[in-house]
């Protein structure tokens, strides 16, 4: 193990947070096996107190992952210095097996802690609390994620070496090896963009919709995760291309990097938002409205999906700026 | 939006208020959280200071060092072996360096003797001429025109006029250093004119070092071979390792910091809790009092951490550190005097919030719950 100080801050992280989702699914399964708000019980009413502890202790646990996975990429790009043959976070990840799990497994929880943030705002606006058992189901799922987030976070720590041989981005993102990131390297930039635009165009039209109609809001949820992808795959085949003015040089990792003024926070931020408030929004939509919550619910979903089709637009215009402005000519 | 915006100022308000009514206690809690945050916080800027300097001393370092070895050991390295290194191909400006180290004993400290580099002309010297770092003229009150005398080991005695001292920019290497001529540097340690403490080399493409270092290792098995990037890295292991090392002693402090707040805000005053009940019997509910509590955490927590924070900058860049350098960066009689150069980034300050606020949140929610959720009849009662 390393014992550099941002390792630290994260293990930490990794184990008060997963330390409480742990301990509130343990609640939750005996929440669902008890709970009924007709009944005037004191182990009733004693449920009904422990919710409000449960529900700020996983709010902040849930904020905690969030701008852990930020920290994660960031200290990776930092850590890269360490390592012989890294250059960015790519080398970093890469540098031990459990790398480029644990920062999937972060982004996979990152995603469902939106999904139960969102969940929990909403719930939260009606009288009798409706969606308590889908909100505490969801969580018990969620549970083996964080517990395997956090172990694979801490494996990838102790794994890490400082005589370690790795690999550089410029290894990972070649059009010439059978992995997807190569699949993505190799897209043809024009289509990659004509996939972006066009994609942007169907997001936009899946938002309005989903605006007036509730049925489209799960399909608007698969639109979003289906951009999300499109614009990652954009990223590496030629956004990236045009930040760094070179043909060839495809990672979407070294956008972070201060050389190029920390552009991906600003590329990735409203992305990341876009896709979750998309995806979730999408999923409540699937959840049948309570009547407690027949204004409520929504209204909230439908300022969802506009802040969604916002944060796309968002990511969608920073990358055209990165375009216009590069002295790359790619498409004639 | 603007109605959630109010009540979190009404919160605000209130929770400020509250704050003040009790302040004796909370300024002891936010003093002693500020101290922690003071302490952590000096020794990440710190570590990352010292860090940055090491990498900007070794961007004029030379591409590989060759040094001989004997029976596992360091040895002199030889003219002839020199020679022989030439034939490698992409090697250039090869030389043999003189360079060595002299406890003085009436200073109780020790000098690294060197002799300059061919190709420094701005540090050429003449046989009687020496020039010095800055640390050794201050230990030994010399300036230019003064004379050096040193006794080695063998009771050899040197004398040489100062031509100049070195400048405390570059204090960081050369504040222990005395430059002479290569004549007197053999003669002083009575070394054969053949011989050399180690080799240094040029590469001409810089990603060639390895490739170089490793022809070179073929020519002559019994070097050893140290490139420039290998020392970097090791620099920044030890570092961070140095860093790491004290916050994971520090991890004490954090603990009992939160057990401390946890305590703090688990033993309510009898008037605190009558509080509680009169505002949940005017209508408060239980969630309005979590947030009520979270906002005085959030303001000690982050008033205390920006004050820790800023003295912990002013502590390392202004200072110099005094309470933690000896640590981080290892001690001498002739250590450097050095100004660190003030850098902050993103990544320290979050670490630093991640490592402290984090531990003081998670230690307070739970006792905020038990607070925030009694029964307005039993605690006014």
């Amino acid at each position: 193990m390393i014992l550099h100080p941002p390792i630290l801050a994260l293990t930490l992280a990794a184990l008060v947070s997963a330390g409480a989702l742990v301990a509130a699914s343990a609640f939750a399964v005996r929440l669902l096996g008890r709970w009924n708000l007709a009944s005037g019980a004191q182990s009733q009413i004693d449920l009904e107190k422990r919710t409000y502890l449960v529900a700020v202790a996983l709010r902040f646990a849930m904020a905690v992952e969030i701008a852990a996975l930020v920290l994660f990429v960031f200290n990776a790009d930092r850590m890269s210095a360490m390592f012989v043959g890294a250059m960015c976070a790519v080398g970093a990840l890469n540098a031990s097996v459990y790398g480029f799990p644990a920062l999937f497994a972060k982004i996979a929880l990152f995603f469902g802690a939106s999904l139960w943030l969102a969940a929990d705002i909403v719930d939260a606006r009606g009288r009798d609390y409706p969606l308590t058992r889908w909100k505490y189901g969801l969580l018990i799922a969620l549970a083996p994620l964080a517990l395997a987030e956090a172990g694979l976070t801490i494996a990838y720590f102790l794994d890490l070496k400082a005589d370690t041989l790795t690999s550089c981005c410029g290894k990972l993102f070649t059009s010439d090896r059978p992995t997807i990131a190569s699949e993505m390297a190799g897209l043809d930039p024009r289509m990659a963009l004509g996939m972006l635009y066009g994609g942007f165009g169907v997001v936009l039209a899946g938002a309005a919709l989903a605006r007036r109609s509730a049925r489209a809001r799960p399909l608007y949820g698969v639109v979003s995760l289906a951009f999300f992808a499109v614009a990652l795959a954009a990223v590496v085949s030629a956004i990236s291309l045009y930040v760094y003015e070179h043909p060839h040089h495809h990672c979407p990792f070294c956008l972070l990097k201060r050389e190029y003024s920390y552009f991906g926070f600003l590329l990735y931020a409203p992305l990341f938002a876009g896709a979750a408030l998309g995806a979730s929004a999408g999923a409540l939509g699937l959840v049948r409205t309570p009547a407690s919550l027949a204004h409520a619910m929504p209204a909230i979903l439908r300022r969802m999906v506009v802040l969604s089709a916002l944060g796309f637009a968002g990511f969608v215009l920073v990358a055209t700026w990165a375009i216009a402005r590069s002295g790359l000519i790619l498409t004639g | 939006m603007s109605g959630w915006w109010a009540r979190q100022r009404y919160l605000l308000d209130y929770a400020s208020a509250s704050l003040w009514r009790r302040k004796g206690r909370n300024l002891v809690l936010w003093a002693i959280f500020a101290a922690l945050v003071f302490i952590l916080g000096s020794v990440i800027l710190f570590g990352s200071a010292i860090r940055r300097e090491a990498a900007l001393v070794l961007r004029d370092a030379p591409d590989v060092v060759a040094q001989a070895m004997r029976m596992g050991r360091h040895d002199m390295a030889l003219a002839s072996d020199i020679a022989k290194l030439k034939s490698v191909r992409g090697a250039d400006r090869i030389e043999g360096r003189l360079w060595g180290y002299l406890y003085d004993t009436s200073t109780d400290a020790n000098y690294t003797l060197q002799t300059p580099s061919a190709h420094a002309p701005d540090l050429a010297l003449q046989k009687g001429e020496a020039i010095v770092g800055e640390g050794v003229a201050r230990l030994r009150k010399l300036s230019e025109g003064k004379h050096l005398f040193l006794v080695s080991p063998a009771g050899r005695l040197l004398k040489a006029k100062v031509k100049k001292v070195l400048s405390p920019e570059s204090a960081l290497v050369s504040s222990d250093l005395v430059l002479v001529s290569a004549e007197d540097f053999r003669a002083f340690f009575e070394l054969a004119p053949d011989q050399f403490t180690d080799i240094a080399m040029r590469v001409r493409n810089p990603s060639e070092v390895g490739t170089v270092s490793g022809k070179g290792a073929l020519a002559l098995p019994h070097y050893r071979f140290i490139t420039r990037a290998n020392m970097a890295r090791t620099y920044e292991a030890l570092f961070s390792w140095r860093e790491g090392l004290l916050l994971a002693i520090a991890t004490g402090a954090i603990l009992a910091f939160a057990i401390l707040a946890f305590d703090k805000a688990s033993g309510l005053s009898a008037q605190e809790r009558r509080e509680i009940g009169i505002l949940k019997a005017i209508g408060w509910e239980t969630s309005d009092i979590i947030r009520m509590k979270l906002w005085e955490a959030g303001l000690i927590s982050v008033s205390a951490f920006v004050a820790g924070m800023t003295l912990a900058y002013l502590h390392v860049f202004a200072m110099s550190a005094p309470l933690i350098e000896t640590v981080l960066k290892g001690w001498s009689t002739l250590y450097p005097r050095f100004a660190l150069t003030p850098h902050v980034d993103a990544l320290q300050v979050t670490t630093l919030a991640f490592l402290t606020l984090l531990p003081y949140i998670a230690a307070v929610l739970a006792p905020i719950w038990r607070t925030a959720s009694a029964d307005p009849d039993r605690v006014m009662r």
